[in-house]
C-alpha cells in the first residue's frame, strides 16, 4: 500500500535530479570498498555489507577514506553502470563532495530530522537537488 | 556564494571548458560548506594517484583546454624505467603510468613525483592560503607551517591549482583552527617512530577534534612531525593539530584552545603505544622483504640506513623510497653506493601503494610506517612495523623478532 508523498526540503551539494529506491546505511561509505561489477557493499562489518547501492537512492552520514580512493571507487560504480542514481548525506566532505560534482551524481544534505524519521530501505525517494526537494513515497 | 567578475567567466567557459568544470567542482564544495566567497590560493599540491578515475579527470581537464595558473607539485605513481629493470610490470599498468605523467605535463604541474613536498620545492610561509591534497601534506601546512590548507581531495586541489582559486571554509577561518581536545602525553618519547604510534592511536581517542598535544619534546625534528601528521591523518580525519610550546599557533595553552575550555581531555600513555603496535603490526619471524618510505624519506633518514647496512649483507630484498633530490643526495653522500653494494634498492617518484610490487604480493615485510602497512592490506602484503634500526637489522637477519 503507498501512501500520500511526503516532502522535505534540503541543501544542494550536486545538482540534477533521480527518483529510485531508498537504501539507508548507519555507516559512513567508501566507496573504494563497494564491488564495481554488482554494486555490492564488500567492506567486512558494514551495515550494508552484501546489499547492492546500484541505481537506489542511498542515505548514509558521510564518506570516508583517502582523496583518491573515493573518486576512484564512485568513478568504477558509474563506468559499470553501478553507482546510486542520488545520495543524501548528513556530513559532508570535501572529498565525497568532489567527486559527486565530478561524477555527476545528485548530492543533497540538510534534511530535517523527521526525514530520517519516516524515511525506510525501499521506500521510493526523489531526490530534486535543483529545486531542493526530496519526496519519499511510503512503499509498506 | 559571491564570485568576481573574472570567477563568473570562468565558470560560464570563456577560458574554456577545462577552466568551467574545474570551477564548477569548486563552487560546488564552497556551496557544500557554506562558503560566502574564493580566495586566491598561492600554492597547491594534488596527490595525483595514477588511478583510473584520477586520470580520466585531468584528461578531462587538458581535454578542454585548461592549464594550471598555480603550478602544483605532485604525488609519486612509480617509476616505470627503473622497475622495469628489476621485475615485470603490466602493460596496462606501463600505460596508465605513461599517461598520467603525459596528462599532468601538459596540465603545467611542477613534475615532483613526492609525497612531501612540504620539505623541498613547494613550503609555504605562516598563513599563507593554499590547497593541498595528500594526507602527510595537510596536517604538515597546517600544523608545523601554520599555512592554511583544508584536507582537500585530490581532484578539489587539481581545480584550485587550475583557477588559482579556492572556496573560503574550514581550516582556512581563524575560528576552526582553534584546538578542541587536549591531548595529554604521558607516554614516553624516545624517537621519530614514537611518533608514529603517537600519530596512530590519537584519531580513535579524540575523534573529529583539532588536538592540542602537551607532554611533547620541545624541538622534534621534521621527520617526527612528518609521521605524526601521517598517521593522524591516516587513522583519522585530523588535517590540523598543535603541539604546546612547538607549532606557531600555540605558543601557549590558551592560545591553542583561542581562550575557551577543551571539548574533551584524553591521556597517551605507553600501554597504549603498546596496545596499538600489537593491534596494527604483525606478528615478528621470518620476513621476505624491508620497505621504508611512506612518507618518503628524507636524507636523513636515507644515511641512518646506509650507516646501519656499512659493510653488511643483505638477507632479503630492501627499498628505500625517496624523491629525486634526495636520491641524488645520497649518491654524492655515498650513501647510495653503501646502499647498493648490500643489495638494497633506492627507488624515486614511487609510492608503496602502486601497481609496481607485484613481486611482493602475498609476502611479509618489515617498515617504519603504519600508513605503508594500512595502504597496502588490499595489495595483500602483510607487515611487521618496527623502527628503521630494528627494519633495517631485520633485513640484515631475513627475520624479525
Amino acid at each position: 500500500m503507498t501512501g500520500q508523498p511526503a516532502i522535505f526540503g534540503c541543501h544542494k551539494i550536486s545538482g540534477g535530479r533521480a527518483q529510485g529506491e531508498a537504501l539507508v546505511s548507519t555507516d559512513d561509505i567508501c566507496f573504494y570498498l563497494v564491488d564495481p561489477n554488482s554494486g555490492k557493499v564488500i567492506e567486512k562489518g558494514h551495515s550494508l555489507e552484501g546489499q547492492s547501492i546500484a541505481g537506489k537512492v542511498l542515505i548514509f552520514p558521510s564518506g570516508k577514506g583517502s582523496s583518491v580512493v573515493q573518486a576512484d571507487g564512485l568513478y568504477q560504480l558509474s563506468l559499470k553502470g553501478t553507482a546510486p542514481k542520488a545520495m543524501i548525506i548528513q556530513y559532508p566532505e570535501t572529498v565525497l563532495v568532489s567527486s559527486a560534482i565530478i561524477m555527476e551524481v545528485p548530492l543533497v544534505d540538510q534534511l530535517e530530522p523527521e526525514f530520517y524519521q519516516r524515511v525506510f530501505s525501499g521506500d521510493q525517494v526523489e531526490v530534486d537537488a535543483d529545486n531542493r526537494t526530496v519526496k519519499v513515497i511510503r512503499q509498506r | 556564494m559571491y564570485l568576481t567578475r573574472e570567477e563568473k567567466e570562468m565558470l560560464d567557459g570563456k577560458y574554456g571548458e577545462g577552466v568551467a568544470t574545474a570551477m564548477k567542482v569548486l563552487v560546488g564544495v564552497g556551496e557544500a560548506f557554506g562558503a560566502e566567497q574564493m580566495v586566491e590560493i598561492s600554492r597547491a599540491h594534488v596527490a595525483l594517484s595514477n588511478q583510473e578515475a584520477d586520470l580520466w579527470f585531468v584528461e578531462k581537464l587538458v581535454r578542454g583546454g585548461a592549464t594550471c595558473k598555480v603550478s602544483p607539485t605532485v604525488n609519486p605513481g612509480f617509476n616505470l624505467e627503473y622497475f622495469q629493470e628489476v621485475t615485470e610490470i603490466d602493460r596496462a599498468d606501463e600505460e596508465i603510468i605513461k599517461r598520467t605523467r603525459a596528462a599532468y605535463k601538459a596540465i603545467g604541474a611542477t613534475l615532483t613525483y613526492n609525497c612531501t613536498p612540504y620539505l623541498e620545492k613547494n613550503v609555504p610561509r605562516f598563513g599563507e592560503v593554499t590547497a593541498y591534497s595528500e594526507s602527510s601534506a595537510t596536517p604538515y601546512i597546517n600544523s608545523v607551517y601554520g599555512a592554511r590548507t583544508n584536507r582537500e581531495a585530490a581532484q578539489s586541489a587539481l581545480c584550485a591549482a587550475v583557477t588559482g582559486r579556492t572556496p573560503l571554509y574550514g581550516f582556512l577561518l581563524d575560528k576552526n583552527r582553534k584546538g578542541q581536545v587536549l591531548v595529554e602525553v604521558q607516554a614516553e618519547i624516545k624517537d621519530d617512530f614514537d611518533y608514529q604510534m603517537l600519530g596512530y592511536c590519537v584519531p580513535k581517542k579524540t575523534g573529529h577534534g583539532v588536538p592540542v598535544f602537551t607532554g611533547l619534546p620541545q624541538n622534534p625534528s621534521p621527520e617526527a612531525l612528518m609521521n605524526l601528521g601521517a598517521q593522524l591523518n591516516t587513522a583519522g580525519a585530523v588535517p590540523l593539530y598543535h603541539i604546546v610550546g612547538v607549532t606557531p599557533e600555540a605558543p601557549t595553552l590558551e592560545a591553542a584552545f583561542h581562550g575557551e575550555e577543551p571539548q574533551k581531555r584524553v591521556v597517551v600513555t605507553d600501554q597504549d603505544f603498546q596496545e596499538i603496535k600489537n593491534a596494527i603490526s604483525s606478528e615478528g619471524g621470518k620476513i621476505d622483504f624491508a620497505l621504508f618510505g611512506c612518507p618518503h624519506l628524507t636524507i636523513s633518514q636515507v644515511g641512518r640506513v646506509a650507516r646501519l647496512l656499512e659493510g653488511k649483507e643483505l638477507a632479503v630484498e630492501l627499498w628505500l623510497c625517496t624523491s629525486s633530490l634526495t636520491k641524488e643526495l645520497a649518491k654524492r653522500m655515498g650513501f647510495w653506493e653503501t646502499i647498493r653494494r648490500a643489495g638494497g634498492h633506492i627507488v624515486e617518484d614511487t609510492c608503496i601503494d602502486q601497481p609496481c610490487w607485484h613481486h611482493l604480493y602475498g609476502k611479509k615485510g618489515v617498515t617504519e610506517s603504519p600508513k605503508c602497512a594500512y595502504y597496502t592490506k588490499r595489495r595483500n602484503m602483510e607487515f611487521v612495523i618496527r623502527s628503521i634500526e630494528d627494519c633495517v637489522e631485520a633485513a640484515i637477519k631475513g627475520e624479525v623478532e
